[in-house]
């Protein structure tokens, strides 16, 4: 009596290499795709704005609404743009990182007050201390829509010519600062410097 | 009603700490929607109870919690951002049901599992006022959509348009079932070419 399968031959090398690489390719996946899903900012949308001229506006000042700021006046100078409510807790938990930061007068660090209450927000200022050269005030929130702005706080930079360079959504931390902030900022300073420099007298 | 209006509630309920009771960080949800979401209407249920009103005291005591923290609604609601409580205007029946098509095409940018007409986070109110207002400046649904994109990126579409860095999300499977039925039908080739056809004795076996 024989067998009554046919005799089966071994797969070829190739085949079982193919399935190993197979294989482990979908455990590399898997294995991503849980790592990033524990990742704190893995619903953060990345910014539509980045490398891109920031939105033309023109909103009042909060300490004196008869002002009312351009989006052209901040031209010339880098900015850092932080969005911020006296509603948001988060905001509060960074406050004092964003102040600290201000405090080195490495850029201007300009206050983006998005849907609140005037007297509040002048209130929180008042109690935690005011980190900004400058607080916009967007009551109604529609500039915000243009800036794609999702919730606060939302940090944007800006550089010289007004173009959007890095966004950070979330509260600021020193090591955010510290590791993604700074460098982009020295990046812009590189770029200002250089062009100036490299400038030949024309002839 | 999972994600970011309740992450957002705990961080404020757990203080500057902002970490969920698993210990984990909490990430941007805290990060807070100016949010009605923490005046979500709570569902109101009828007085007397489905089982035919017959007061059961382990219930009662449900009953009185549920109503003390109806009570406390409102004290929940004081840290809200301003909001508009008008609602949307709609000039006529089409472009309401109009309006509703577009924001039901539209993701929520803050509560990303939900759609714009669906999402109580206060970005999707403003979002349903601008997007209502350009709909009446006389847009079209597509020119209201590339406004967002420009603003949000694709995130926004729930159907993205196609281009080269998603057409693996669209070719891909086409892609793998071909392969896998050309693997297939040479596989089936090669065996059939060397199985040999049985001889007449064996025939009868």
């Amino acid at each position: 009596m024989s067998d009554p399968r046919p005799a089966s031959r071994p797969l070829p090398p190739v085949a079982i290499v193919i399935g190993v690489l197979f294989f482990f390719g979908l455990l590399g996946l898997m294995v991503y795709g849980v790592m990033k899903s524990g990742a704190p900012d893995r619903d953060i949308l990345p910014s539509a704005l980045i490398g891109k001229p920031a939105p033309a506006f023109a909103l009042p000042v909060l300490h004196d609404p008869s002002i009312t700021v351009h989006s052209s006046e901040l031209r010339g100078a880098p900015y850092v743009l932080n969005v911020w409510g006296s509603w948001c807790a988060a905001c509060r938990e960074e406050h004092p990182i964003l102040t600290r930061f201000a405090e080195t007068k490495r850029v201007r660090v300009i206050g983006y007050n998005w849907k609140d209450e005037p007297a509040d927000a002048l209130r929180w200022l008042e109690q935690l201390g005011n980190p900004f050269v400058l607080v916009l005030s967007d009551i109604e929130g529609r500039t915000a829509i243009d800036w794609g702005v999702t919730a606060a706080p939302e940090t944007f930079l800006v550089d010289a010519s007004g173009v959007v360079r890095w966004k950070y959504s979330g509260a600021l931390t020193q090591r955010v600062i510290d590791t993604k902030l700074l460098p982009e900022l020295e990046k812009l300073e590189g770029a200002n410097a250089q062009p100036r420099n490299a400038l030949p007298p024309a002839e | 009603m999972p994600s970011r209006v309740m992450r957002c509630r705990l961080r404020s309920d757990f203080g500057a700490e902002g970490r969920t009771t698993n210990g984990r960080a909490l990430p941007v949800g805290s990060h807070c929607p100016p949010s009605a979401g923490s005046a979500r209407p709570l569902v109101v249920r009828p007085a007397t109870p489905a089982w035919g009103g017959r007061a059961v005291p382990a219930l009662f005591s449900l009953w009185v919690a549920l109503a003390v923290a109806l009570l406390l609604m409102p004290a929940l609601a004081l840290a809200q951002a301003v909001s508009d409580p008008t609602p949307l205007q709609y000039r006529d029946a089409a472009e309401e049901a109009r309006f509703h098509a577009l924001a039901a095409e539209l993701r929520c940018v803050q509560c990303q599992n939900q759609s714009l007409a669906d999402s109580n986070a206060q970005i999707a109110h403003d979002l349903r006022r601008e997007v209502l207002t350009l709909m009446q400046q006389g847009n079209s649904d597509a020119q209201i959509k590339q406004f967002l994109v420009e603003r949000y990126g694709e995130f926004v579409l729930y159907r993205p348009a196609m281009d080269t860095r998603n057409s693996l999300l669209w070719f891909g499977p086409l892609v793998l079932v071909l392969g896998g039925a050309g693997v297939l039908v040479w596989v089936v080739r090669r065996r059939s070419r060397q199985v040999q056809p049985m001889g007449e004795s064996e025939e009868r076996w």
